[in-house]
């Protein structure tokens, strides 16, 4: 197989099989996950403005009261790559013709060299936070494969998309198709492990605030 | 037309000069060294003109009429003038047995030391049958031509890689030159169809030195296939600054924007276009608005189609919806499963009392 | 003597439903739960991790209820857990985790790890896995009527003081009384000061209230150990006393979870609403404060911070009337940063002030270290707080590091300077 039957492989069955099992996933695990219900709570609720499930997920993404000091790379390093990650994926115009060609919607897409700078910032940033990972006993301790993994199968679209853009390391059609498949093997992984919580974030959050604005606090 | 190259020129009124400067042009192309200008000109002054035999298989044409279709009076021209041209279908006078018989005289006389110039795909299917010429197959000629080739030159992404024959579903089971020849140096001179001064300054190289000049991992020659059309073409500032035509009529496509959303295969394709350019160097597909087919790579019909930019599937999606189903599926039946767990556990629960709360 | 892994791995079967399974899902290691911790930020040692110390359920979550875990479980990829994790972790959950739920306010992705504690330790008591010095305390709950043994003559007593020291009556098995007044045995024992000034404000601001001899304690060893069925046995005696005696509400004293006990955990525990409202003792002062009841004739005049004890405010949702009360009767009341729902533990909650051995004590030594430096970098030498549980936790501490430090009720506070 040469490299343009690859890439065209990777674009055609490959995309295909990745996007459909990630649906599959997707769909399952929240399935999984949710249909475990909760018992309804008795207590007569305390009613207090600001507090509700719906306030803590959107509340919940800023740092608590000193918690940047005690912590700065895993905010900020977090943060930034999240961020990063958001500006390269949703920003740059081929992505954004991907979107549009599986469910129709566009929006304008970012300059070539700001989204060239959020990779390049996104990868440092997670360097940054793959060392804090090794370095600080709390984060080194809680560690197992599955976090080293997850930070590889998110690196490395990052890195094959921007050595692609630069026509670094590879030819052209080998770094693009290396690239697509890299992303292909983070969608068919993601609903099985920690990445998850994309999706479940946000049911979390909710749970969350909603059983401490029963009683009244914010969260 | 035998006798040296530079009494054909002078006859034909070039002047030397002329003929000087031309050459330094090709070799500045293939960007070999400041005095290969030179040599290359020596060289083909003085060449007793090989015997070039052209052999057309499963092809369109197309690669005929690129080569001949250069500015006239043409300088390709004169190179032509410059190989003795024992053999073309096309362009040859005779025709039937007459053809025939030249074909099998110039490979007999200069056996071992003719160019052999393919282009077509060659079918297998049905014993090759697909395609015969004088009652036999392409297969059974190819392999009678090559052995008295010195070197074999696929002109055209057919007989470089099997091209449009080849294409999905491939009903002849067509394959490229360098699929049946093992034992030949085989340059692939691909493009539907190549750049007429692709052409010739591959066959020119070839006279100067002896020679196949440098080939890629693919077996074209680096000299024109050794960069992207993305590289070098015009429109690449519109690219990194993603303004991109949306349709053929728009704003985008009025000034002349990039063509990427268009189904623009330039990022994949390594051919002269940009710079060479078509029609003696009047335009070439991007700059005509229409996006790079990417002809000159092989499978190049089945890479997603030419309207579909590099970054969308090349193939619908199929199975997502049915994935989506089978998820949901997947997911009630763990659902029932863990509602049953619960409540077997519910019922095993007996209830707790101090006594219990010891081992 | 039947406690067995089979019953709290079951146990465990059972509290496990959609937020827990969203949490652990959710989990991303980030380690920003232990920065919450005091148990972790004083010691350093990362085995103190919130998040950590519910490995075991979250393995009894994948194995049971996902079927990606089930299968890993049945080719052997995943080991079940074993009695002597369980043993492992009863340090973790009892000792170094006292269900203050600061972790639950950090955690980026959002989960509520108090609520899988509390959930956690519903297995640990089934498996048998629960320090010595909280089963003790809610035997002699359940047998006797409270944590210290506590029967009711001697309570009989405390209220016939109380009303010799004030000259209020007490009502006892009144009917139709707006409250009923629930102690904690630490109040009881510790601080019957309390009850005087309940009397004294009750009688001002014209409350009828009522005790029950048959349910007087309100502190429920059941939440801590984390046994449900206990739990409910205990709060039922509070519910079927007031329901008897038909009071309008139901009065939760200065102690942590004794409110946590009735005010959230009890219709939950038996099953159905209350017929009655269940009303924190600060927010009935605060209510009074803004009608103009509670007015004082002096103030303290000493520099002083609050110490929101964790089941009240933050976990209780009583954030807003202590503030306003301790201004009202002190002049010089420092508020510190980390306050209110960001209050740090005293470090006694959960059960953990009953586990006396060596390590634990020590283990609750070291963390106070925290609310030490807030009482230092404050520069006070009073305490204000409303837990009897916080006051004993941080007295004991205060003796520890030789400070100079008092220790003072809240309620008792506003009795003192009420007006006549």
């Amino acid at each position: 197989m040469n490299e343009l039957q690859f890439l065209t492989w990777v674009r055609g069955p490959g995309l295909d099989i990745a996007v459909g099992i990630f649906l599959l996933g997707v769909v399952w695990r929240l399935f999984e996950i949710y249909t475990l219900g909760r018992k309804k709570d008795l207590a007569a609720p305390r009613h207090a403005a600001g507090a509700s499930g719906l306030h803590t997920v959107f509340r919940r993404s800023i740092p608590p009261p000193g918690g940047v000091k005690r912590s700065p790379v895993s905010y900020i390093g977090g943060y930034t790559f999240h961020i990063g990650l958001a500006i390269v994926v949703f920003g740059f115009a081929p992505h954004i013709l991907l979107v549009k060609n599986l469910t129709g919607l566009s929006w304008p897409g970012l300059p070539s060299q700001f989204v060239d700078l959020a990779a390049v910032i996104t990868m440092a940033a997670m360097v940054v936070v793959l060392v804090d990972r090794i370095n600080k006993p709390v984060k080194r301790f809680l560690s197992t494969f599955g976090d080293w993994f997850a930070w590889a199968v998110t690196f490395l679209p990052v890195l094959t998309g921007w050595l692609a853009v630069q026509h670094l390391l590879l030819p052209y059609t080998t770094m693009l198709a290396l690239h697509i498949l890299s992303v292909e093997i983070l969608l068919i992984v993601l609903p099985f492990t920690k990445l998850f919580h994309a999706f479940t974030l946000f049911g979390s959050r909710w749970y969350n605030g909603k059983v401490n604005g029963q009683r009244g606090v914010p969260v | 037309m035998h006798g040296p190259l530079i009494d054909t020129l002078t006859r034909q009124g070039v002047t030397r000069r002329t003929f000087l400067k031309y050459c330094a042009t090709l070799a500045s192309m293939m960007a070999l060294p400041p005095g290969a200008g030179r040599a290359m000109a020596e060289a083909m002054a003085a060449a007793r003109r090989p015997s070039v035999i052209w052999l057309p298989f499963q092809e369109c044409t197309g690669c005929t009429e690129s080569i001949t279709r250069s500015h006239s009076p043409t300088l390709e021209g004169m190179i032509f003038d410059m190989i003795s041209l024992d053999y073309q279908e096309t362009l040859m006078a005779a025709a039937g047995h007459q053809a025939e018989e030249a074909l099998h005289a110039a490979m007999k006389e200069n056996a071992g030391k003719y160019l052999l110039i393919v282009d077509g795909s060659i079918p297998l299917d049905m014993d090759g049958a697909y395609s015969c010429i004088g009652g036999r197959s392409n297969l059974e000629i190819l392999k009678e031509a090559a052995e008295g080739a010195a070197a074999i030159v696929a002109m055209g992404s057919c007989a470089a890689f099997g091209g449009i024959p080849k294409a999905n579903p491939n009903p002849t089971g067509a394959v490229s030159v360098s699929d049946i020849i093992k034992d030949k140096p085989i340059v692939n001179i691909p493009g539907c169809p190549p750049i007429p001064v692709v052409m010739t300054g591959v066959l020119a190289h070839y006279l100067t030195f002896g020679s196949l000049p440098e080939l890629d991992d693919k077996g074209r020659p680096k000299a024109f296939f050794g960069e992207t059309i993305h590289d070098r073409c015009y429109r690449r500032p519109f690219y990194d600054q993603g303004k991109f035509a949306k349709t053929f009529d728009d704003e985008g496509a009025r000034m002349g924007w990039c063509l990427f959303e268009l189904g623009c295969k330039g990022p994949v394709t390594y051919n002269a276009c940009a710079t060479v350019k078509w029609n003696g160097g009047t335009s070439w597909p991007v700059e005509s608005g229409h996006g790079c087919l990417g002809c000159s790579e092989p499978d190049f019909w089945d890479a997603g189609g030419f309207y579909k930019a590099l970054s969308v599937p090349a193939d619908p999606l199929e199975i997502s919806a049915a994935a989506a189903v089978v998820g949901a599926g997947a997911g009630v039946a763990v659902s029932f499963a863990n509602r049953a767990k619960k409540g077997a556990a519910k019922s095993a629960h007996e209830t707790t009392t101090l006594a219990d709360l010891e081992k | 003597m039947s406690a067995s892994l089979e019953k709290g791995i079951n146990a465990l079967k059972q509290v496990i439903d959609a937020p827990i399974a969203s949490y652990f899902s959710s989990c991303v290691h980030c380690g920003l739960c232990a920065d919450a911790c005091l148990f972790y930020t004083e010691t350093g040692d990362p085995k103190y991790t919130p998040i950590h110390k519910l490995e075991p359920l979250r393995r009894v979550y994948e194995q049971e209820y996902t079927l990606l875990g089930r299968l890993k479980k049945v080719v052997g990829l995943s080991k079940p857990v074993t009695d002597d994790e369980l043993d492992q972790w009863q340090e973790l959950v009892y000792d170094s985790c006292t269900m203050c739920g600061r972790c639950s306010m950090v955690c980026p992705v959002g989960n509520d790890i108090v609520y899988m504690v509390r959930k956690f330790r519903e297995g640990m008591a089934a498996s048998g896995h629960v320090p010595d010095g909280i089963k003790g305390a809610t035997k002699r709950t359940v047998e006797i009527g409270g944590p210290m043994g506590l029967k009711w003559p001697a309570v009989a007593n405390v209220i016939r003081k109380a009303e010799e020291a004030t000259g209020f009556a007490i009502p006892v098995d009144k009917e139709g009384a707006d409250y009923l007044v629930l102690l904690s045995s630490m109040e009881i024992v510790n601080f019957p000061e309390y009850l005087e000034a309940l009397a004294k404000i009750f009688n001002k601001a014209g409350i009828s209230f009522t005790l029950a001899s048959d349910a007087f304690e309100a502190t429920n060893a059941g939440i801590q150990i984390g046994n449900s069925d206990i739990a409910k046995v205990i709060v039922s005696r509070i519910v079927d006393a007031a329901e008897k005696l038909k009071v309008k509400n139901v009065l939760s004293p200065e102690c942590g979870h004794a409110y946590m006990a009735i005010r959230w955990e009890g219709p939950n525990l038996i099953g159905r609403p209350f017929t009655f409202n269940v009303v924190h003792v600060l927010e009935l002062l605060d209510n009074l404060r803004q009608k103009g009841v509670l007015k004082m004739k002096g103030t303290f005049k000493d520099p002083l911070i609050l110490h929101d004890p964790c089941q009240i405010v933050r976990r209780g949702g009583v954030l807003n009337a202590p503030e306003p009360l301790i201004r009202q009767v002190a002049e010089n009341y420092i508020p510190i940063v980390d306050k209110q729902k960001w209050n740090w533990c005293c470090g006694g909650g959960g059960g953990a002030s009953a586990i006396h051995t060596d390590e634990a004590e020590a283990l609750r030594a070291k963390v106070f270290g925290i609310k030490k430096r807030q009482i230092e970098e404050a520069g006070v030498k009073t305490v204000v707080t409303f837990c009897a549980n916080c006051r004993i936790v941080m007295e004991e501490a205060i003796d520890h590091y030789e400070m100079d430090t008092q220790l003072l009720g809240l309620t008792e506070l506003l009795a003192e300077h009420l007006e006549d």
